[in-house]
């Protein structure tokens, strides 16, 4: 026990001296890179914009209230288009990541290379957001439900890749053994041994991640790949504020929908 | 009356059907919904769904096909990526994300604790939580880009928003998180401290802190994973970081700059990841 004499007094310490000062040392150097930090920014940023942030948060707020509720029904399309670019992208995303989960783990993968090939896809995929995919997508099959859909996907492999490969790894080994050792072909231990073990990790993921990319979806239409999001924009550059109030409380609600639906799934299957 | 028949009256027809043909070499694994009802409910309402669906995407296929050429150009850039030519801008970029990532995170996670403790039902009264928790739910609803675009409308192009739109961003994620770390603490440590007459402060310092301190690193090393992530989409709202650089060079169709710009941010990411599973083992 770390004790300090003071006046011949026994003072009980938390720590030893020499990692008290490491500690300290270590705060000093994080406080010194975020004071180098801080001046990067504080260099790149035109103070005066922030000087009135205040009435110009005060204005936004005000010409948003009250939303414009007239443009709701015309909203009902492009929210039922945000929903399908979440669920199909999911679904697309979901296709292509089980196989790729399978190459992925280290117990059932049939060569490491191909391990190797399937982690790299699934970290590409996974480090580019949504709407990355979306901008380059929309360069590549033109604006539109279809790119911010294959966005969806491409962004879902990664996540859905990860974690179930994860899953797949921590299975128990002893099905696997005694399916194997009744000379079942290596299809049928995965078919019988294999996935029964996964199956509600699968279905929890999948559910998330849906619940996610319903979230995502929101905001596709920024770069032209459809959905609520076009609608939100074109409000924003027309500086129609009380709409895109109207747009933040239907993304607002679809999200709780999507959320408490995701919950109830999840708490079925786990 | 054969041994294998023993029980059989404790099954209903169906499943006693389903044994005789296991017995005859046709056996089939349980179906996952037991109604044959609604089974036929779920896959008829799936299938509805994927024609209602597709009718809602209208590809423009020619669109697509001339497309093609340009996704080969974009996959095989990765071949040939080009940091070279646009060398400055990405620097440029990169710094500002990476000083961005890092000031948020620090601002997000110190403003983080204060809500996060309020927010925890063992320690906080219950005003204090439905307030912390209020400003959590509004945090988590909002994808950043949305936030970032409110930002940028109050301060201004330029890093600032950023840093206040990842931070934001930062306090819904980690003070949720804290706060259920916070409720899963065991009580005895919290009341040994108040026995001996500890503080309120001494009381989270000695009982509480300990016991969340691994997980905190944990989740804000996380954090600012994600919050390097997000840097690289908030610039195209213009709020700083890689994200407009990037937005160009996709715009101006020179995906061989993108590439290089994706490669690095998926370098990075995958650095820090190695990193903050090496720092998560060192702390536990």
């Amino acid at each position: 026990m770390p004790v300090k004499h003071v006046n011949n007094v026994p003072v009980w310490q938390r720590r030893e001296p020499l990692k008290q000062y490491a500690i300290w040392a270590g705060w000093m150097l994080g406080g010194m890179l975020f004071l180098l930090c801080w001046k990067v920014i504080s260099d790149n940023t035109i103070w005066e914009f922030m000087y009135d942030a205040g009435t110009q948060a005060g204005s936004l707020i005000g010409r948003m209230i009250p939303p414009d509720w007239s443009i709701t029904g015309s909203l009902m399309v492009p929210l039922w288009d945000t929903i399908n670019i979440a669920t199909v992208g999911t679904a697309l995303g979901i296709l292509i990541a089980f196989p790729l989960s399978f190459l992925a783990a280290r117990n059932t993968t049939p060569h490491p290379a191909l391990r190797a090939v399937a982690l790299a896809i699934i970290v590409s995929s996974r480090s580019i957001n949504a709407l990355i995919w979306a901008m380059l997508l929309v360069t590549i099959v033109g604006p539109g439900i279809f790119a911010g859909m294959l966005a969806i996907a491409l962004r879902s492999i990664g996540f859905v890749g990860k974690l179930l490969y994860e899953a797949i790894e921590e299975i128990h080994p002893t099905p696997v053994e005694a399916l194997s050792s009744t000379g079942a072909a290596r299809t049928q231990v995965l078919a019988y041994a294999v996935w029964p073990q996964i199956m509600p990790a699968f279905a929890g993921i999948s559910v998330y991640r849906w619940d996610i990319n319903i979230r995502e979806a929101t905001t596709l239409g920024l770069v032209g790949a459809g959905g609520i999001g076009l609608q939100m924009n074109a409000a924003i550059n027309n500086l129609a504020w009380a709409q895109v109030a109207t747009v933040f409380v239907l993304i607002f609600a679809t999200v709780i929908v999507s959320e408490w639906v995701s919950a109830k799934v999840r708490h079925a299957v786990i | 009356m054969s041994p294998a028949d023993t029980g059989s009256e404790l099954l209903s027809a169906p499943e006693r059907q389903r044994m005789a043909q296991a017995r005859e070499g046709h056996w089939r694994p349980l179906p996952l919904v037991r109604s044959r009802h609604w089974r036929w409910f779920i896959n008829v309402s799936v299938l509805l769904y994927i024609v209602l669906a597709w009718l809602s995407v209208d590809v423009n296929w020619s669109r697509v096909a001339q497309g093609m050429e340009r996704g080969q150009e974009f996959v095989a850039s990765f071949l040939s990526p080009d940091f070279s030519s646009r060398s400055g801008e990405i620097l440029t970029g990169l710094w500002e994300s990476l000083t961005m990532t890092f000031t948020a995170t620090v601002i997000g996670v110190a403003l983080a604790i204060p809500v996060g403790l309020g927010a925890a039902r063992n320690i906080a009264p219950l005003p204090v939580y439905f307030f912390c928790r209020g400003i959590i739910a509004i945090s988590r609803t909002f994808q950043e880009i949305i936030i970032a675009i409110l930002f940028v409308t109050m301060f201004g192009f330029g890093p600032l928003a950023g840093v206040i739109t990842l931070a934001f961003a930062t306090i819904g994620f980690m003070a949720k998180l804290l706060a259920e770390d916070i409720e899963d603490t065991q009580k005895e440590p919290l009341e040994a401290i108040r026995a001996t007459g500890g503080g309120w402060l001494q009381w989270i310092n000695y009982a509480v802190q300990p016991q969340v301190m691994p997980r905190l690193i944990g989740l804000s090393l996380y954090r600012l994973d994600i919050n390097f992530r997000e840097s690289a989409v908030i610039g195209i709202v213009g709020a700083g970081g890689i994200g407009a650089t990037l937005n160009t060079s996709i715009n101006r169709y020179d995906y061989d700059t993108s590439a290089a710009i994706l490669l690095l941010i998926i370098v990075i990411v995958l650095m820090s990841e190695y990193l903050s599973g090496y720092v998560r083992k060192w702390t536990q």
